[in-house]
């Protein structure tokens, strides 16, 4: 049986250290505040020691051109730990693709570029397949209930539905959604099942949800409720006290199948 | 003889690979240009893309006579993983009809579970049922779970050449092996520490 995946987050963002400069990682609040955590690499060790199913990586310095001290990051997780990894941030050509997945890359996520334009989708998925192009989708919830998506890290309004945005990225060769509230991101107020299960009736493709862990009950709630395939988060991993391998056994117990026995 | 080599054709993710390779103690290198293939003792073809794109990429690159020559007439050991399994296939649906190698009998047909809470494409981990004889799977624990990432799937004609499956409402083909040629539907390179045995297995593994 296919199990449900927890996938933790890693966000990277480009800091200034003495004469280099050097991704490291971050968490955010809302898309806005950001706090530093520390090596990527590093952690990413800790996780896969951890039995994390997959992970996610995400340049938040999307606006700055294809960086190599990224890349290299990737490369060095790539022949350290051998687990999957979907990366995004910034992505605009298959070209993009292309060197991502060279660098070691499974997935690669994208966002803007494809609201801007959403041949791309097909584009990647013609050249690579569907199983490497995930759809990622921020979106904010409006005071009358309605969602809608936003892109460039959150701060552009589009006029998307998500729901309808998901079909039509699906439709044209989209493999998987990643789907972020972007008001429940680091809040760790919980999951936003309502979409989540909205997403997962309307697509036939893995959806994950992102935005809210706090607790491992809302990881259950995102899988029971919500029926999403996987839960990723950055917030909750990146704080010492909560680790997959006990959010891991919570699930379990709720009779949920995923990964025990490594 | 630990002297493997990955097909590069030009497709993307070989880094993977090549690290996981490394790290169970083979000697790996990369084959840019199909006579590469005559200096390696073992020889993995990774998979990434569209079958279609795949094939046009072994063929333009010369690699399909000199895959031939080396692991069809030459016997040497083959690992195929992912897509570099279904092309095995005579036959795909990916993007219409498409030939592949034909080295094993079987066509790669799209997955179609009839239970909706099941997606297309299967990404994660699924247990995979082997043999306990399976040389390939030795020292891996009975029902270990594997990575898989994939839409489409090899439907063999000879159930002989089934080494290993998966439930995915259905048993859906995960490893097949004749002779000398073993494949793999799942990611070992990206499966922790069952995929590196199974790595290193092969690089016992006498074919």
């Amino acid at each position: 049986m296919l199990k449900r995946r927890l996938i933790p987050k890693l966000q990277l963002k480009s800091r200034q250290l003495g004469a280099v400069n050097r991704p490291i990682l971050v968490t955010t609040v809302g898309f806005e505040r950001v706090l530093d955590i520390g090596d990527p690499v590093s952690q990413a060790k800790i996780y896969e020691a951890q039995a994390a199913d997959e992970l996610v990586l995400l340049d938040l310095d999307s606006g700055a051109p294809r960086n190599e001290a990224v890349l290299s990051v990737l490369r060095r997780i790539a022949q350290e730990i051998f687990m999957p990894f979907t990366v995004g941030g910034g992505v605009r050509t298959v070209d993009d693709f292309r060197v991502l997945l060279s660098a070691g890359a499974d997935k690669v996520s994208i966002n803007t570029a494809a609201v801007a334009d959403p041949g791309l989708i097909d584009a990647a998925s013609l050249r690579f397949g569907a199983q490497c192009v995930v759809l990622s989708i921020d979106y904010r919830q409006h005071v009358d209930g309605r969602r809608e998506v936003f892109v460039d890290g959150g701060r552009r309004a589009t006029g998307l539905d998500p729901v309808a945005w998901a079909k039509e990225a699906v439709a044209r060769g989209a493999g998987e959604i990643l789907l972020t509230s972007i008001e429940r991101d680091g809040s760790r107020s919980g999951l936003d099942v309502d979409l989540i299960r909205q997403m997962v009736d309307a697509v036939d493709v893995p959806v994950i949800a992102a935005g809210g862990c706090g607790v491992a009950r809302h990881f259950v709630e995102g899988f029971v409720q919500g029926g999403a395939d996987a839960v990723a988060s950055g917030t909750f991993f990146s704080f010492k006290d909560q680790n997959p391998m006990q959010t891991r056994a919570h699930i379990k117990n709720a009779g949920i199948p995923i990964r025990i026995h490594l | 003889m630990r002297r493997v080599g990955v097909v590069d054709y030009g497709m993307g993710n070989l880094m993977s690979m090549v690290s996981a390779l490394d790290m169970v103690g083979a000697d790996v290198g990369l084959c840019q240009r199909p006579e590469d293939l005559a200096t390696c003792d073992r020889i993995v073809l990774p998979g990434v893309g569209a079958f279609r794109a795949c094939m046009e990429a072994l063929a333009q690159g010369g690699f399909i006579e000199a895959l031939g020559e080396q692991v069809l007439r030459g016997g040497k050991p083959f690992l195929g993983v992912c897509l570099g399994m279904q092309v095995l296939a005579r036959r795909s649906e990916e993007g219409g009809s498409h030939d592949g190698l034909g080295w094993i009998d079987a066509e790669v047909c799209r997955l179609r579970p009839a239970d909706s809470a099941l997606r297309v494409p299967q990404i994660g981990w699924n247990d995979v049922e082997f043999s306990a004889d399976s040389a390939v799977f030795r020292r891996i624990p009975p029902l270990a779970d594997f990575y898989f990432v994939h839409s489409f799937h090899m439907v063999c004609a000879d159930a002989g050449n089934v080494e290993a499956t998966c439930d995915y409402d259905g048993k859906v083909t995960a490893a097949v092996r004749k002779g000398n040629i073993f494949a793999t539907q799942f990611h070992p390179e990206k499966s922790q520490t069952h995929g590196l045995q199974l790595l290193e297995n092969f690089l016992n593994w006498r074919g």
